[in-house]
């Protein structure tokens, strides 16, 4: 399917709101959700602006999958390592054992459903992560409400990766046209809800 | 007035804007790099000699190539391949503004002008008239002559070279490769057409792929190392380090997959990143 112009000012504008966020929006953190979140808004970046470049095509490599991964893993981690402190080293042991298993299973050839299966639990968890925890911190009064946002966010990115997921595993919710037409505007409105997020939050 | 708006219309080409642009913002960069107060006049100056002379070389190249460009696909419509101007006018043309640029730069600052110059020089008489039809190292010299312009204002804004400026024309100087091997590959046999001793053409895709791979990192290299001398804040650091990784990336997968989506995908992402680190490094230094 072949990329409009506003598809291309779309990814184009989520690539300069993830280009903001890892230049100022992430600052004053501590060491390890600055890298957490710059490789989360990093991979959201250059994926925006190869997709600008490649076309949806690019999509069509089997590395999508893996690469789509990083991203929730690591906000997630960020998230977790800034508002959970308990559950830090349980949740990194999760994040580099959740990315190693999505990149075994979907780079070896396999007939069953573990690849399938993989990727759902740890997008799953991820994504709820990210969803969930926004929210109960802002409801607890830990920070500002705005901060909900990011769960927002989360849910759209919950969205977006289980349309692709499913879409890569040939087992598609949406009509690949669909899911295609629908992808710059939701990648943006994602980004803008994190860096909203955060920065009111 | 039509004469001249027609006059215009066939100059314009002769000066390849996307790329003479995108020389002179490292030149703009690198004057800026230094974090000195701008003055307005200065800037302007720079400017316009650093455009009149990456014009004036790329005009003298498109004189002295009209015979192999008029043989490949890509450049036959060239105003002086197509013959739409004559020889002698884009001689004059380009040595005019060539000299209006050189010297121009030269009066500003005598060794701000003579790294112009060099630039001019390494295009045009060690690049353009000598090595180009020869050997496929010509490139490496037009590298050089590329990374001129960033040197250049460095220079100004220093008044010395430095190891900034050094590691800032490297940079330039290994992102080349990336550029034109990229597109001697998409473009072999036109190059093939024409004569032109390319490294696909000698070495085969596999040492070129493995070469514009290397030269990416190297110029990652360069361009981080020159970011943290220059004081470039951690912010602008991680947003270089990300945009590198995704450079990186692609020279591997161009190295790997080798097709020529990705191929091209590469000769786009390497020119953007060139463009944004300039960016960055324009706007960091205030």
């Amino acid at each position: 399917m072949k990329m409009t112009s506003l598809d291309r000012l779309l990814l184009l504008i989520t690539g300069l709101l993830s280009a903001y966020q890892i230049v100022v929006g992430i600052n004053d953190l501590s060491t390890a959700p600055i890298i957490a979140y710059t490789i989360a808004f990093g991979v959201l970046l250059v994926a925006g602006l190869l997709l600008i470049i490649l076309g949806f095509d690019a999509l069509d490599a089997p590395i999508v999958v893996i690469v789509s991964t990083i991203i929730p893993l690591t906000l997630s981690l960020g998230l977790v390592w800034e508002h959970s402190a308990a559950f830090r080293v349980p949740y990194l042991v999760f994040v580099v054992l959740g990315f190693l298993a999505v990149s075994i299973t979907r780079s070896t050839p396999m007939q069953n459903k573990l690849p399938t299966a993989t990727i759902a639990l740890v997008h799953g968890v991820a994504g709820l992560t990210i969803f969930l925890l926004p929210i109960v911190i802002a409801l607890q009064g830990q920070v500002q409400p705005a901060f909900a946002l990011v769960g927002v966010g989360g849910a759209l990115i919950g969205l977006g990766g289980l349309l692709l997921s499913f879409l890569k595993a040939g087992k598609p919710i949406l009509s690949r046209e669909t899911i295609l037409k629908v992808l710059p505007g939701l990648l943006l409105l994602m980004t803008a809800c994190f860096v909203a997020g955060f920065r009111f939050g | 007035m039509s004469a001249l708006m027609t006059k215009i219309r066939l100059y314009w080409p002769l000066i390849k804007s996307t790329q003479t642009g995108l020389l002179l913002a490292t030149g703009i960069a690198g004057y800026l790099s230094a974090g000195t107060l701008i003055g307005l006049p200065t800037l302007l100056g720079v400017s316009l000699t650093l455009f009149l002379a990456i014009s004036g070389s790329t005009i003298m190249n498109m004189w002295y190539d009209h015979d192999i460009d008029a043989k490949m696909k890509r450049t036959h419509k060239r105003p002086a391949a197509a013959g739409l101007l004559s020889r002698t006018e884009v001689y004059w043309v380009g040595m005019v503004i060539s000299a209006i640029g050189v010297g121009g730069a030269l009066a500003i600052a005598p060794l701000y002008g003579l790294v112009v110059f060099a630039g001019w020089f390494f295009d045009v008489i060690v690049y353009t008239l000598w090595l180009k039809r020869r050997t496929c190292w010509s490139i490496v010299w037009g590298g050089v002559s590329g990374a001129m312009p960033i040197l250049a204002g460095r220079v100004l804004a220093t008044g010395q070279i430095d190891l900034v400026g050094i590691l800032l024309a490297l940079a330039i100087l290994f992102w080349i490769p990336t550029h034109t091997l990229t597109f001697s590959i998409k473009f072999r046999e036109d190059y093939a057409n024409a004569g032109v001793p390319t490294f696909p053409s000698t070495y085969g895709e596999t040492f070129t792929r493995a070469t514009i791979a290397v030269s990416s990192v190297l110029a990652a290299i360069a361009i981080g190392w020159a970011s943290v001398l220059i004081g470039v804040s951690a912010g602008y650091l991680r947003l270089i380090a990300v945009l590198t990784a995704g450079l990186l990336l692609l020279a591997f997968a161009t190295f790997r997959v080798g097709s020529e989506r990705v191929n091209f995908g590469l000769f786009k992402y390497a020119s953007l990143y060139m463009l944004a680190s300039m960016i960055i490094l324009a706007i960091t230094a205030f």
